[in-house]
């Protein structure tokens, strides 16, 4: 663990010093989000979404109107397994998920609080989360040593490093309405594997965007489910009513 | 066919109804105002809107009411009290679904509503008071979907509340004080917050209901027009001296009604189970963030109901260091539809028989609404700024105009009788 560390911390010194200060800048949402795939009728992969979320994330992020009786339920991990594998910060399982770091100190460390995760993906959806955890570069001019090709100037480090590897940025030439050229970011390239393939880390962040997005309403899937219920009804419902109304017109002339 | 029950005389009848008749005019209401109040046998799928505004206003009333169980109207709660109407209340996020996707429901169909007067003239006399309430009506409705929107506290509550009262600053003289005094703050805040709750679940839902109401008078009053913008009435009558060609609201119009419901039933459902923000038109990204004063949102629109409104309040540039032109431009827009009555001087009331100018105009009046809508939900830059002007000249050019080219339009005969039925 601590070679790979060690490995990562070199890796993005000589990358750092490759890529010159001041062009790994992006106007933000320039670059086109990528297609996560996530399902939230998917339940294995929203449970195993679940587990990363917490092993990962939930360090530093909450999900403060989330609770972890509601995942249980919904996602039909038994309370005995949600409270020993699941619950690192809480005893009771009607808690919501918050978040170990207190959050002066969290303010402190990373200049700001981690945001909470409860309406991430209702805001920005979950493609913007799957391409978020895609999008980490190395870039020495940020405190952290990467930059994220989705939120430019991201103050979170990579703390995914690890599973995905380290990716390195693209540059092309493009020419401003003054005709001279500039060097733009253009995408990411890997540059050190992780310890996951390309394939394992994108179903790996699918099932966290996946889980955040169940998290941003628990109840779209059963909404979802119960609406096409709904729909057959009102389909009969409007047969019925329309043979009524033929049926009292037949006497209009 | 027809089931009039207690055909009976007031205060002769037995039982309870009679009971009651003889203390109350439950027998006569209902003969007057719906077994025997006779309406034209010609609607077409136009007239449904007017059922479906009174259908969606029930809606939002009564969750309106539910919502306020567990709604929390302060500035440190409102937001997370919706989170828990959403997530820990039962079938809360059910009834905040019915009452987001109906505001978007009631404008749709209050817009097509409308638009149905523009068709078949129901805004001439004898019914200009009716098309007034009617205004009225919309304008209350707007001040709800405004105060509405602002309860959720989101990030775009809070600017677009930001943006729209500091419009009032632009008045002359007391426009400062006059802000300050809408706010009850300095800034939008709790006060702001409390004084919206205020007006948005009692003052004007209110006044709404009182106003359907006279509105509804108004209309029995002086009957349904119809497509062919004839009075069924000044037609031939049967021996008991109702029109030949109308036919009693119950039972034939509250059956037929019901198909227009269950109909709309199936579209608002629709959204509500498969597309509740119906892709952040009816529920914006950016209000799943809490307000925040030292954040704005990438750009601040209001809902799409209020755009075209919206653009061509934009589309006026500030002038002699003021931007109040472009508030009573806005404002206008509005006051403008209340002398419809009065512009219209065509002989003929439907476009029937209406000549191809009045076509032509109304044509691109609603696509000069339309297009102020998308120009109202962009960012002003590129082609919008200039498509907005155009589109709000032709705004005015049609109500403005209207007097001129109504009368010298050409007209078709308009036949004795109403044609066809529904």
């Amino acid at each position: 663990m601590v070679k790979r560390w060690l490995s990562i911390a070199v890796a993005l010194l000589s990358a750092g010093l490759a890529v010159p200060a001041g062009q790994a800048m992006a106007e933000e949402g320039a670059v086109a989000l990528l297609h996560s795939g996530a399902d939230i009728h998917d339940i294995n992969s929203l449970q195993r979404g679940a587990r990363e979320f917490m092993e990962y994330c939930s360090g530093c992020h909450s999900l403060i109107y989330l609770r972890y009786k509601r995942i249980a339920d919904d996602l039909k991990i038994p309370e005995a397994d949600m409270k020993a594998q699941l619950m690192f910060t809480a005893d009771n399982i009607y808690d919501s998920i918050v978040s170990a770091m207190p959050p002066a100190d969290a303010a402190a460390w990373f200049g700001k609080q981690p945001p909470d995760l409860s309406l991430k993906a209702r805001e920005r959806g979950p493609d913007y989360i799957y391409s978020f955890l895609k999008g980490f570069y190395v870039d020495k001019t940020r405190v952290w040593g990467v930059n994220n090709l989705y939120l430019p100037n991201a103050t979170m480090p990579d703390v995914l490093a690890d599973r995905q590897g380290l990716q390195k940025p693209v540059f092309k030439n493009e020419a401003d309405e003054n005709g001279s050229s500039h060097m733009v970011l253009a995408g990411v390239e890997m540059m050190m594997p992780g310890a996951l393939s390309p394939q394992e880390y994108d179903a790996f962040v699918r099932d966290i965007a996946n889980f955040l997005d169940y998290a941003g309403e628990p109840v779209k899937a059963q909404r979802e489910s119960l609406g096409i219920y709904v729909m057959l009804f009102l389909l009969v419902g409007f047969v019925l009513a329309y043979l009524l109304k033929k049926e009292y017109w037949k006497d209009v002339h | 066919m027809a089931a009039t029950p207690e055909s009976a005389d007031t205060g002769s009848g037995k039982g309870l109804i009679g009971w009651i008749d003889r203390r109350f005019p439950l027998t006569v209401l209902w003969r007057t105002q719906v077994a025997e109040y006779y309406a034209p046998k010609n609607f077409n799928l136009w007239y449904y809107f007017g059922s479906l505004a009174l259908f969606v206003l029930v809606i939002q009333l009564v969750t309106g009411i539910f919502l306020t169980m567990n709604y929390n109207p302060s500035s440190a709660g409102a937001f997370a009290s919706v989170e828990y109407i959403m997530r820990d209340v039962h079938w809360g996020w059910l009834i905040r679904y019915l009452h987001s996707t109906g505001a978007s429901a009631f404008f749709i169909v209050v817009y097509l509503h409308m638009f149905r007067s523009l068709l078949y003239g129901s805004h001439r006399k004898p019914r200009e008071l009716l098309w007034i309430f009617g205004c009225l009506l919309f304008v209350l409705l707007m001040s709800q979907g405004f105060t509405g929107y602002v309860l959720p506290w989101g990030n775009m509550s809070f600017w677009g509340a930001q943006v729209i009262v500091s419009l009032f600053g632009s008045i002359p003289v007391i426009g400062g004080a006059l802000v300050d005094w809408i706010r009850g703050d300095f800034v939008i805040g709790d006060a702001t917050l409390n004084r919206f709750f205020a007006l948005h679940v009692a003052a004007v839902p209110l006044a709404l209901v009182f106003l359907v109401i006279a509105h509804l008078m108004a209309l029995h009053e002086v009957g349904s027009n119809n497509p062919d913008g004839i009075e069924i009435h000044d037609g031939p009558k049967d021996p008991q001296g109702h029109p030949l060609d109308g036919i009693p609201f119950h039972p034939y119009y509250t059956v037929k009604d019901l198909v227009g419901v269950m109909g709309f039933l199936l579209l608002f459902c629709a959204v509500i189970f498969f597309a509740p923000t119906f892709g952040g038109l009816f529920l914006e990204a950016p209000n799943f963030e809490p307000a925040n004063i030292l954040q704005t949102p990438p750009h601040i629109a209001p809902v799409w109901y209020f755009t075209p409104f919206y653009a061509m309040l934009r589309a006026v540039p500030s002038f002699a260091g003021t931007q109040v032109w472009g508030v009573m431009v806005m404002g206008s827009s509005i006051l403008v539809l209340f002398f419809v009555p009065w512009l219209d001087r065509s002989p003929v009331a439907s476009i029937r028989y209406r000549g191809p100018i009045y076509k032509i105009m109304l044509t691109i009046f609603v696509a000069a609404f339309v297009t102020l809508g998308l120009c109202g939900l962009k960012p002003p830059a590129g082609i919008y700024p200039l498509l907005a002007k155009i589109c709000t000249t032709l705004y005015f050019a049609f109500f403005l105009l209207m007097p001129w080219y109504t009368r010298f339009d050409r007209v078709k005969p308009v036949p004795q009788r109403v044609t066809g039925h529904g």
